[in-house]
Formats: structure tokens, C-alpha cells, sequence
């Protein structure tokens, strides 16, 4: 999918291909998914789970994330890049955590973390933009106009309060063919200072004859009149240092104060809303030389991010339910460029997190003496774990979500 | 002529300038379509826009401030709206951000690659790029060696410049990057080199032929690609016509257009001129810069005249809306349609609205207040070029109508001013 018709696919993805739809699904404030709260405990029982998507957008470098330290092929294809077995953040005795993931490391020693290896799908795509949309649709041969969470969304009544994501943008994943999430923008909503309220609102009315771009413009309004300053304390000093991170990275997509979108998600879990499935991202990983150093910089945010999240939920007994998942659209190339810095790859590990899921290393760890073109081949595919968190985190049959998917990540939960 | 016409010519000027005023679609009007489609692609005369800023004795972060200042001011004050637009398409189409370049200077001179060869054949356009310091920067290619190459220039030159996804292989990107290794890049002077003693110069296979390419030879493989002028004219339709893709016959009637001298100017002159553009009203929405340079020519002001702490409002703005001049969130460009629709840029978009209307010329609320008070939402919809307005907004505004600002403001975070 090229950059055009990606961005028809938000077009057509549902978001405004359905008359319904084009009253602005995407238009929500925190107050319409906080107005849901204690919703939960009443629609889908006290012990529903809740999936929380981290999308790392630019190709992560698995390798360096999750480093091979004892394997001599890693360190002979990437001398400059490698880290040494007394850097990493050891996990067993051949794999080891990056050094910045020192609170991902406490989760994984409390059987919290789950490390999937070897990721990926079958002719694999060196194209971001094209890879992403993989990973969102959850189809490699086609990537069509639904994500996997959106079709999730529609198979169980498609209100986009179930769907949330918490950037600047739809992302394709939560787009239904009948429904999409709700993107609520990090704002809370701030009202002009001369500007009557009621005029304004009302142009959040539908009007006869209109296009379908100008009624979404429109439904844009209708959320105005919640005025709260609900998320106004949140932001958090996270984005200047995301912004130093990704300084030298090129731009392929993602958010940068992930910190901030987390926070978000706790307050919703904490308040017990109705949502299921939260997406939020990071961007800046797309480094192709001197990437050492600032990739570490965007681990250690990840780190920080996801633990102090996980932390703070896991105070409440509906925080003990939910299952981070973590990705990348590819890995790196194994062996390093000129330029101290890795090209695009193929396969990379996968990580979940939460107490509800057994911790430890699954599948097949990377063979670097077998690649795939110089890429690390994939030995699970993504949508073994799509249609294990359909199942067991949404349950959800997977095979409207992910096309009849058979294979399963077994022993992830009890 | 008819209202019909007037609101051809009208809609051709939405699209073709950043924002039209009432007496240039007058003007257009008395011309007709195809005159005002001459005068937009091969303007006459002087275009009356700001020198380039002097950038001495600033700092890095005030430089990359003046710039973008004075883009926005240029954007507002050219009388050569088209070509200035089609820069601003090259911006988004080669989308570098100086967050990784890091220079105002070098960004500048890659602006002036747009405006100097963004009209002309493609091919010698391609060729600069590929010596452009901040491209090459921004995708890594100084760091394109023969001993072991960097794939990131040479994959985006074919995904996202030339061709597009799906017209090359993985290993069309692995010889490409081949073909484009050796450059190095000198920061100080702004210059690119070729070093032939990190330029590989051997035989490369790229898009099933065999030759001893370099990044001439590569960028003239891609020129004969019959998926270049396709691509090309997708983009520019995507942009400037629609975010529907365009039918198959138009594609082609671009294509004649552009034919074997690659000639963008008459590209882009059949992209205007093509009987499908005038039935694409109500299919793009406004880029933010867009919307907020045609506010700010309707209402008879530029940010050249703004004391700091506006100028610094309007880039917050902007930047609050995802578009800040120079910072494309992603080498795919930036985002369209739909994703510019959330609730948290419309209240952006009240701020800045409030703050363009607080400084409206006297002119342009004269006329408003010229009219009587139940002619104000025609006056209104003149004055901001809009072809009519639904009920629900002219309900809603018409009960402000007494305070022109306010009417002003609410014109423009209306639904029919912010999609086009």
C-alpha cells in the first residue's frame, strides 16, 4: 500500500465510509470514554481484560533491544553496534536486555514479561509504510482497508469507546469496515475566549447536502461542549527528551510523549471504563546511522513509560487485567551499515506484559547463521499472537479478527 | 456568466493559490477558466514576495523561526500563488525535516531547488535532489559508502519520489543504494561532493538493467519508468484535486501533458485544466498552513506585520495542528483528508482563528459591517470565498452577525471554509 492509498484507507476504512460514521467517530474527548465509567464491571464482568497496543513506528532494532550477547555472529556483524555480555541486562544466559530496560527487567524477573522471538510473517516487506499496514491489518498477502482491532470493534457492536487511541490520528488498526475507535487528542478541550459556546456547538449539527469530509468536519464540534480541563496536568516532561532521541532519526510516523498517552490509559482503567482496546505509539525509530546511543534513548523512554504504567495499574484489581503488547513493522538488518547504524530487516521480537500472563522467552530465539537475506527469519508468526490476545485478553473469536487464524502462542495464559 | 462559472473559477482558485480574495475570483471571473489557469501556471510580472530572510547573527533556533516566518509571510504577500504552491508540494512530496537536518541555511537552499527547478523537466529536478545537502542528510546518504551501504536514500528515492511501492524489488533498493554510495556532505558551505574512493562503481543490476550506474545513471533508469509520470500525477491529484484517487483517464491525460520532456509545468497544467477537477469541491480538506495563509490573505494581513509574541502564536498554532513548516512529522509527508479532523485541532483552530480575526485589516471588517445585518452571512461567505453555506451554519452564525469579528472568527472554523 503506498502512501496514497494508505491514506485512503483512513478515508475509506469505515471512519467515514459509512453514513453513520460520517457523524465523526473519531471525534471523542476523554469525558465521552470517562463517561463509561464503572461500565465494565456491568457489561463484561469484573475479570475482562484490557489490551493496551504500543506501536514503535521506523523498525525497531530487536537485536539491540533484546541482544543475543552470547552469540559470536552478533557481535561479528555489528562490532560497533554489539553490546557486551557486561552491558546488557541478562534474562538467561544467552539473552540479555538492552541496559536502558532496567524496570522491563525487574517485570520479566516477576514473571510479568513475556518475550516472543523471532517474529514476523511470510515475505517479509522492507517498506515501513507498507509493513505497518501489515502489521495493522493483520494481512500479509493484502493489506485491506480493516485493522485487526477494528474488525474486533465490529463484531461487538462497534461503539468507538471500546477502541481508543490516544494520538493525533487514526490509526489504520482500530479501523472497522462498519465502525472505528475514537482518536481523543491529548488537549483537554479549551474553549476560546469570545467565542459563544452555544454557536459553536452547534455548528457540530449535521446538515443536509454535505460532503462527506465537510460533515466530518462538522461532528468535530459536537464535543466542544464538554469543556474539562481533565488532562491538562498530564503532560510530562517526556516529549523534549523524545524529541532528542528522535532528533537524528527519519520520520516514518508514531507519537513521541508515549508517556503522556499512557497516563491517559491509566486514568481510564482506573475510573473502569468501557473500553477494551487502547493504542497508543512511539515514533523515532527509524535511525540509519549512529543509532547506538539514540536508540538506547528511546528504549530507556519505552522503559520508563510502560513500567511506571503498568506500576500505577497494577494498584487496582482491573489493572492487574491488562496485557501491554509491544511491536515494531520489522526488525533491523543484522549486520551493521558504514554508518554505525542498521537498515531495514524482517523479523524482530515481540513483547508482552501484565500480570495476568506467564512470563518467560517464547519461540525460537534469532539464528543468525540462517537469515533471511541478511534478516532474521521469522519462526512465529504475528498472528499467532493477534489470535492468542483475540481469545484470551478480548475474548473474541479470532476468526472474524484475524481471517480464521489457527495457530496460537500456547502457555501464555493459564 | 453564471453562478455556476463563478463558482468553477472560485473553486480553481481555492485549489491553485492558498486562498483566494473576493476580487481575484472577480478577476478570474471576467477572464474566464482557461485564461486564469494561463495566468496561474505561467504568472505575469513581478511577484512582489518578501526577500529571502537574513539569517546573521541569529541563533540556530531563531534561524529556523525566521524562516518559517517568512515562509508564511511569502505564502500570504506572493502575487505568484501557484508556483509558490507547488513549492509547498514539494516540500510535503520530498518531506525533510530540518528536525534532523538541523540547519535553517540548508533548508532554505533546498527550497530554492523547488522553486528553481519544481516547474521544469524531472529529471535534472531528481539529479539536485539527490545532491541536495539536506536530503541527503535527512536519508542518511553521506553515510552511503561502498564498503557497506545505507539502503534509507535509495528506498524512499524509489517508494516515495519516483516510482512509488510496487514497481521495484528489495533488491532493486540493494544495487540502488549501490549506484548512490560516495557523497559526502559539507555542512559548513552547503556543498555535496562525490568521493570515489567510497563510491562503488562497479556493475549494478537496478530494475532488470545492467550497468556501471551512479546517481545520474539510476535517476535516468527511473525516468524512463512508465510508473514515474503515474505516480507523480497521483500525488499531485491527491494534493491538489482530491483524495480520491484519480480515474484512469485522467492519469492519462496528465500523462500526454508531461510526455518525453518530463515537463512538471505542463503537468500541473492538465491536472487544472482536466474536465474531471471542477467536480472534486468538497473532497480535500484544508492543510493547516493552507487554511491559515488564506485567512490571512482574506483579511488583508501578514505576519510580517506581527510583533514576536504573534508570530510565535501562529507557529504554535500551526504546530498544534501538525504542520509546521519545515517539520513533516514523516518522510511519507504530511497527513490529509479526514486525519486532520479531530477534536483536539479544532481547538486549535478556534485559537488561531481568534488571533488571525483580532488583527483583520479595517477593509475587510468594513465590508462586513457594510452590509445590513440579515446580508452579513453573504457578505461573509464573499469575503472568505465560500460557495454557500448549510443551514445549521448559517443559523448558528447568523445570530453573531451584529459583532464582525466574531462572525469572522466563526467563518473560519466553520465546516464549509475548513474543507474545499
Amino acid at each position: 500500500m503506498d502512501s496514497i492509498t494508505r491514506r485512503k484507507f483512513l478515508v475509506t476504512s469505515g471512519v467515514t465510509g459509512a453514513g453513520a460514521l460520517a457523524a465523526g467517530m473519531t471525534a471523542y474527548s476523554v469525558n465521552d470514554i470517562l463517561a463509561t465509567a464503572g461500565e465494565r464491571t456491568e457489561t463484561t464482568g469484573p475479570d475482562s481484560k484490557t489490551l493496551v497496543m504500543i506501536t514503535l513506528y521506523g523498525g525497531n532494532d530487536s537485536l539491540n533491544m533484546i541482544v543475543p550477547f552470547a552469540d559470536s555472529a552478533y557481535h561479528d556483524a555489528r562490532p560497533e553496534l554489539a553490546y557486551k555480555d557486561t552491558e546488557v541486562l541478562k534474562v538467561s544466559d544467552s539473552v540479555g536486555l538492552n541496559p536502558a530496560m532496567k524496570g522491563m527487567h525487574r517485570l520479566y524477573g516477576e514473571k510479568r514479561m513475556a518475550i516472543v522471538r523471532s517474529v514476523g510473517y511470510p515475505k517479509a516487506d522492507r517498506s515501513h509504510f507498507r509493513s505497518m499496514d501489515i502489521w495493522h491489518t493483520a494481512n500479509p498477502n493484502q493489506p485491506g482497508n480493516t485493522g485487526w482491532l477494528g474488525r474486533w470493534l465490529d463484531t461487538v457492536g462497534g461503539d468507538p469507546r471500546m477502541a481508543v487511541s490516544f494520538e493525533t490520528v487514526l490509526p489504520p488498526l482500530l479501523a472497522g469496515a462498519l465502525s472505528a475507535g475514537a482518536v481523543v487528542g491529548q488537549n483537554g478541550v479549551r474553549l476560546p475566549k469570545n467565542l459563544p459556546l452555544k454557536t459553536v456547538s452547534a455548528l457540530g449539527q449535521a446538515a443536509a447536502g454535505e460532503s462527506i469530509l465537510q460533515a466530518r468536519a462538522a461532528a468535530c464540534f459536537a464535543d466542544l461542549a464538554n469543556v474539562d480541563t481533565f488532562i491538562r496536568d498530564v503532560r510530562e516532561n517526556d516529549e523534549a527528551q523524545a524529541g532528542q532521541a528522535q532528533a537524528r532519526a527519519t520520520g516514518t510516523g508514531g507519537g513521541s510523549a508515549l508517556n503522556n498517552q499512557l497516563s491517559l490509559v491509566a486514568q481510564c482503567i482506573e475510573a473502569k471504563v468501557a473500553t477494551r482496546a487502547f493504542s497508543v505509539s512511539l515514533g523515532g525509530f527509524d535511525t540509519h546511522a549512529d543509532e547506538k546511543a539514540p536508540h538506547q534513548g528511546l528504549l530507556g523512554i519505552l522503559d520508563r513509560s510502560v513500567t511506571a504504567f503498568l506500576d500505577r495499574v497494577s494498584k487496582t484489581e482491573q489493572g492487574k487485567n491488562v496485557v501491554v503488547a509491544i511491536y515494531s513493522e520489522f526488525g533491523r538488518r543484522v549486520r551493521a551499515n558504514a554508518s554505525d547504524g542498521t537498515d531495514h530487516g524482517a523479523a524482530a521480537d515481540v513483547m508482552l506484559l501484565g500480570h495476568s500472563l506467564n512470563g518467560g522467552l517464547y519461540g525460537e530465539a534469532p539464528n543468525l547463521k540462517k537469515l533471511d537475506d541478511g534478516d532474521v527469519k521469522y519462526s512465529t508468526d504475528f498472528r499467532d499472537i493477534y489470535a492468542t490476545l483475540s481469545e484470551k485478553v478480548l475474548n473474541a473469536d479470532p476468526a472474524r479478527v484475524v481471517d480464521g487464524w489457527k495457530g496460537r502462542l500456547n502457555g501464555l495464559f493459564a | 456568466m453564471s453562478m455556476a462559472e463563478r463558482e468553477k473559477v472560485a473553486h480553481l482558485l481555492r485549489r491553485a493559490t492558498f486562498g483566494p480574495t473576493a476580487e481575484e475570483v472577480d478577476e478570474a471571473e471576467r477572464a474566464g477558466y482557461q485564461a486564469t489557469v494561463d495566468r496561474l501556471v505561467n504568472p505575469p510580472g513581478a511577484d512582489g514576495a518578501p526577500a529571502a530572510p537574513v539569517l546573521a547573527n541569529l541563533n540556530k533556533d531563531q534561524q529556523i523561526q525566521r524562516i518559517t516566518d517568512w515562509w508564511l509571510d511569502r505564502m500570504v504577500a506572493t502575487a505568484h500563488q501557484f508556483p509558490e504552491k507547488l513549492v509547498f508540494f514539494w516540500h510535503g512530496h520530498w518531506a525533510t525535516s530540518v528536525e534532523k537536518v538541523d540547519s535553517a541555511p540548508l533548508m532554505m537552499q533546498q527550497q530554492n531547488v523547488f522553486r528553481q527547478l519544481g516547474r521544469g523537466d524531472f529529471a535534472p529536478f531528481v539529479k539536485a535532489m539527490l545532491r541536495d545537502p539536506a536530503l541527503v542528510l535527512w536519508l542518511d546518504g553521506q553515510r552511503n559508502t561502498k564498503r557497506a551501504p545505507n539502503e534509507n536514500l535509495a528506498r524512499e528515492l524509489m517508494e516515495l519520489f519516483t516510482i512509488g511501492i510496487g514497481n521495484y524489488t528489495e533488491a532493486d533498493v540493494q544495487q540502488g543504494a549501490k549506484a548512490l554510495t560516495g557523497w559526502t556532505v559539507n555542512r559548513g558551505n552547503g556543498t555535496v561532493k562525490l568521493e570515489p574512493s567510497r563510491f562503488d562503481s562497479g556493475e549494478k543490476t537496478i530494475l532488470g538493467q545492467k550497468g556501471k550506474f551512479d546517481a545520474d545513471g539510476y535517476t535516468d533508469l527511473l525516468m524512463a519508468q512508465p510508473a514515474t509520470v503515474k505516480f507523480l500525477a497521483d500525488r499531485l491529484w491527491f494534493r491538489f484535486a482530491s483524495g480520491e484517487r484519480p480515474a484512469p483517464e485522467v492519469v492519462d491525460r496528465m500523462s500526454k501533458a508531461y510526455g518525453a520532456n518530463r515537463d512538471l509545468n505542463a503537468l500541473t497544467a492538465a491536472m487544472l485544466r482536466d474536465p474531471a477537477f471542477p467536480a472534486t469541491r468538497g473532497q480535500l480538506v484544508k492543510q493547516p498552513t493552507e487554511w491559515a495563509v488564506g485567512a490571512m490573505r482574506q483579511l488583508g494581513i501578514r505576519p510580517s506585520s506581527f510583533n514576536d509574541a504573534d508570530r510565535k502564536a501562529l507557529r504554535d498554532g500551526l504546530n498544534g495542528m501538525d504542520q509546521l513548516l519545515f517539520h513533516p512529522p514523516s518522510v511519507g509527508g504530511w497527513p490529509d483528508g479526514g486525519a486532520w479532523l479531530t477534536t483536539s485541532s479544532v481547538q486549535v483552530r478556534l485559537r488561531v482563528a481568534e488571533l488571525l480575526v483580532s488583527k483583520a485589516a479595517a477593509p475587510a471588517i468594513e465590508k462586513l459591517n457594510a452590509a445590513p445585518e440579515q446580508g452579513r452571512m453573504e457578505a461573509l461567505a464573499r469575503l472568505l470565498v465560500v460557495d454557500m453555506w448549510t443551514q445549521r451554519t448559517r443559523q448558528a452564525l447568523s445570530e453573531q452577525a451584529k459583532d464582525a469579528r466574531r462572525l469572522l472568527a466563526l467563518g473560519l472554523i466553520s465546516p464549509e471554509y475548513c474543507v474545499h
